[in-house]
């Protein structure tokens, strides 16, 4: 079947299999591997992309699902080639360590900054409580987003 | 000397510039011109007969390349592979399957889909056997024999083996006034990186050259690995260990479907890629623990401890696949002896076949460590309920005194360094003990639940010196290689990788800390054989007491070349220089100085050189410790236990940790909070278990419990710094220390809380069902689903 998707700002048009996962479409199809298979099974959260303006688990989305939505990876992040908070935030709090939730964890911090922008730390642990981090104990990746919010409070 | 410690310290990571942008390389993310796809067909039978296996179907579908079976490997001798403990594990399963998740066939095609696809056109017919599922009924008279492929295998026996000295242990405890002895199990768990194993094998039919981008934690071992197993020439074997998202033990072992992804390149003539998915990862790579332990602790009346003894009965799986230094096959475990000042210690440890998959030393466990710590941690819970003394006061006046170090147990290990008081009473205070035992009790007269746990351990990391420590005959040691560059740059190469710890950072602190550079100038290579050294890789915590040792070496031989060459340009006898504030000056005239990116320059240049440097600066060593490094901490866990649910919940977790000196704290503290949320996971929720027909129930995500963030508390972190005598930096290994200690903290912690209702022990996963059955005084056995 064809279907069209926006990524990260770009529009993209291909021939799929119904059954074809997001997760797959974005990393086998558009090459866009920056977001991550874990699970399988909705657990994990290595493979979170925002479906127009939520993030969702693209490793249970069919691509046909996702035709005619614009979808943003981690590769869409930065703009203009300027990082934004939540990923400087990550690396000024050793908030990453093998790389491969990040993605992920950052977009949901992402959301949530936009969503709702003063955060506790307890509510950041419960919008990051689907993601499964096994490296960093999830402390430094409180104090990331905590770092992105004081950023963008200090830049508002 | 000034500028000592420059280069150390909370440096920003290299590697986060690729990962916050998802521009990471993950085997997965690797793409090749004609790449084809792989799929493993898996035994859905604990032990059964292959009576056949038909491939008629599969290989007629359109898009499928290749299949190959047990039969298949067969013809390139490849249907078996020794595995890390001198046994040998089935690639493609030809007589029977052993366990459920076994692999039994490999599809080659040409998309992911596709290969899945032809999986389900494949008909294997079995005959169920017996299972063997429990470890305490794998030597039972006739229990289903397992390995009939051994020649000479009468039963389900692997080894016994045993440490310290029975005799005078058995007397120590015959004196002793107080004996306290509980059986406890160390459940099966699984590493779970978030990636999972996977490979992508080219093989050039031309060249004749093969190159394996695999998850691996150990690349070199590896390409030895596959040179002895299929018979290729291991200079033309590559193996590169690109991004790797998470190890903890788990990508240490070569698995079957890294074999099949090579064959499938051999026979294709194309790049194959082979990435199990999630369930594949759980139930058949190599799993942790399964310790059945009895333990036994002997004290006087007035709580000085005396003795520990313990009798195991280690479940390893189907094939003995587990990664230990070859002597030892139960790892470190005879450093069961803890932190204290014992008089004797003995262990005996028998390892069974059962029909559950193969494995047993993974999971940050630092070659068993970890049940070693769990058992002796709780023992002397146990004992402190017996005497009614406080845990953390009969700690005190047991642990070893910083005078008696370096200190060698009654097992035979020597610790090297420890300051062991210091750090528990950095733990108590940043607690606030006194206060928390006052809040428990004034919350026990109201009818609520609080629990306060300790542990204290030591761990031996480093492995190893070669005179003692080897897997499959090679030697501990690792190599590293420093380029200096004309304008003062440098290329490091070493044998060990980073699946998270952040080498190329910390690395490059060391040597710009040995040669007054900027960490920003030193490239770090690894995890490629072709631009490597050989070594035997990152598990165990041993990058930095083993890697990092020859990075330090490497740069001081950069360091004395530069001498010569530096006395050269001073026109001065090397003698008359020394090296201070990083570079190498005139003794007594401070101005007359030349740093590294200088001598580099002039030993590139027309210079007219002394004796003893042909030019460049270049340098090369292997490093083979003396010795284990001897990391230490002191864990406090507080947890607040609903009687009604049995649910439990961290409220606090102080860990003072001492790895000796830091080379960069920051990465430090990160791996230390890696290693408690596996504590508390391990503690509360993980168990890989099975029902009686040997079903793995801990097969996904949704049944095999990690912890999230709401599972963990915010971290309250202390250290010590004890440094290590005899490693050049005076470092230890950390990366494992909070997985091996922070369990007995967390399950202490728990029957603490539980005391008033009479509960003694209760084993690993404290799930909120075995809580509660512990409280109703039914305990369960979490690793099998029996009711």
């Amino acid at each position: 079947m064809q279907i069209t998707m926006n990524v990260n700002g770009a529009d993209y048009a291909r021939e799929v299999e119904p059954r074809l996962l997001l997760i797959h479409f974005l990393r086998d199809h558009l090459g866009l591997t920056g977001s991550h298979w874990g699970c399988d099974t909705s657990n994990c959260g290595a493979c979170v992309v925002w479906l127009d303006e939520t993030p969702v688990k693209s490793c249970t989305v069919l691509a046909a699902m996702a035709d005619g939505r614009r979808v943003r990876t981690v590769e869409g992040l930065a703009r203009g080639g300027v990082l934004d908070p939540v990923q400087q935030g990550f690396v000024e709090c050793h908030g990453l360590q093998c790389g491969f939730c990040t993605p992920g964890m950052m977009l949901t911090a992402r959301w949530l900054l936009d969503h709702h922008p003063d955060p506790s730390p307890e509510q950041i642990r419960e919008a990051l409580s689907g993601q499964v981090c096994r490296c960093t104990g999830y402390e430094n990746i409180v104090r990331s987003v905590l770092w992105a919010k004081h950023a963008e409070d200090a830049g508002a | 000397m000034s500028g000592e410690n420059s280069a150390y310290g909370p440096v920003k990571r290299k590697e986060d510039a690729r990962f916050i942008r998802g521009k990471g390389q993950f085997v997965d993310d690797i793409r090749l011109p004609g790449m084809l796809h792989g799929a493993i067909l898996r035994s859905p039978l604990a032990h059964a007969r292959i009576v056949s296996v038909d491939t008629e179907a599969a290989q007629a579908h359109p898009k499928v390349r290749a299949v190959l079976t047990g039969q298949t490997l067969e013809d390139f001798k490849l249907a078996w592979m020794p595995t890390l403990s001198r046994d040998v594990q089935a690639v493609l399963a030809t007589d029977k399957v052993r366990f459920q998740g076994q692999e039994v066939a490999f599809v080659v095609a040409e998309d992911r889909y596709s290969a899945r696809d032809a999986l389900e056109l494949i008909h294997v017919e079995y005959e169920p056997l017996p299972v063997v599922i429990d470890a305490r009924q794998a030597l039972d008279p006739g229990a289903p024999l397992i390995r009939d492929d051994r020649a000479g295998q009468q039963d389900n026996h692997i080894f016994d083996w045993s440490a310290g000295d029975q005799a005078a242990t058995d007397a120590v405890f015959a004196a002793a006034d107080v004996v306290v002895a509980q059986d406890m199990l160390y459940p099966r768990s699984h590493p779970a990186p978030l990636e999972t194993c996977g490979a992508v094998a080219d093989m050039d039919t031309l060249s004749g050259k093969l190159t394996v981008w695999s998850t691996t934690q150990a690349p070199h071992a590896h390409r030895t690995m596959y040179a002895l197993v299929a018979g290729l020439p291991e200079h033309k074997i590559r193996i590169i260990s690109p991004d790797i998202g998470g190890g903890f033990g788990n990508k240490v072992p070569v698995y079957p479907g890294y074999l099949c992804a090579i064959v499938g390149s051999m026979v294709t003539g194309q790049p194959v890629k082979w990435v199990e998915d999630r369930s594949e990862n759980l139930m058949s790579t190599t799993f942790a623990r399964d310790y059945h332990m009895h333990g036994e602790i002997a004290a006087t009346a007035d709580g000085r401890i005396l003795g520990v003894r313990a009798r195991v009965l280690a479940d390893h799986g189907a094939f003995n696949g587990s990664a230990q230094p070859t002597k030892f096959p139960a790892g470190f475990f005879h450093i069961f002896t803890g932190s204290y000042d014992l008089q004797a210690a003995y262990c005996e440890v028998t390892g069974v076949y059962t029909n559950k998959a193969p494995g047993g030393v993974a999971y940050a466990c630092s070659f068993r460590i970890t049940e070693a710590v769990y058992l002796v941690e709780r023992l002397v819970d146990l004992l402190a309920c017996e005497l009614d003394l406080d845990p953390a006061e009969l700690r005190m006046k047991n642990l070893l005194r910083p005078e008696q170090f370096p200190y060698t147990c009654p097992t035979g290990w020597e610790y090297d360094s420890g300051d062991y008081p210091r750090a528990l009473q950095v733990a108590l205070d940043i607690a606030g003990y006194a206060d928390l035992r006052r809040e428990q009790a004034e919350k026990r007269e109201r009818g609520e639940y609080m629990g306060i746990g300790l542990s204290f351990f030591t761990e031996g990391v480093g492995a190893g010196p070669r005179k003692h420590m080897d897997i499959l005959g090679l030697g501990m040691a690792d190599g590293a290689d420093l380029r200096v560059f004309p304008t003062g740059k440098a290329v490091l190469a070493i044998s060990c990788q980073t699946q998270g710890q952040g080498h190329e950072t910390t690395f490059a602190q060391i040597v710009a800390q040995e040669l007054g550079m900027s960490p920003d100038d030193i490239e770090v290579v690894h995890g490629d054989t072709d631009r490597t050294p050989f070594g035997l890789g990152t598990y165990g915590s041993r990058s930095t007491p083993v890697s990092g040792a020859a990075a330090a070496v490497v740069a001081r031989k950069v360091r004395e070349r530069a001498r010569i060459v530096a006395a050269a340009m001073l026109e001065a006898s090397p003698d008359d220089l020394e090296w201070a504030g990083g570079s190498w000056r005139v003794r007594g005239d401070p101005d007359q100085s030349r740093t590294i990116a200088e001598i580099a320059m002039a030993a590139h240049s027309a210079l007219d050189l002394p004796d003893g440097v042909d030019g460049h600066l270049d340098a090369e060593t292997v490093y083979n410790p003396p010795n284990l490094t001897y990391p230490f901490g002191a864990y406090i866990c507080v947890t607040d236990v609903d009687p009604g649910t049995g649910q439990v919940q961290v409220r606090r977790f102080i860990a003072v940790d001492d790895c000796g000196v830091q080379i960069n704290p920051m990465i430090v503290e990160g791996q230390v909070h890696g290693g408690l949320a596996d504590g508390v996971g391990m503690a509360l929720m993980q168990v890989i278990a099975f029902d009686t027909a040997g079903n793995c129930l801990g097969g996904s995500f949704m049944d095999y419990l990690l912890p999230t963030s709401v599972e963990c508390p915010s971290w309250e972190l202390g250290a010590t710094v004890t440094p290590s005598p005899h490693h050049p930096i005076g470092a230890k290994g950390i990366g494992e220390a909070a997985t091996v200690g922070s369990p007995p903290a967390v399950v202490n912690s728990v029957l603490d809380a539980l005391r008033p209702f009479g509960v003694r022990h209760a084993d690993m996963p404290l799930t909120p069902s075995t809580v509660w059955c512990a409280i109703q005084g039914r305990p369960v056995r979490a690793d099998l689903a029996v009711l």
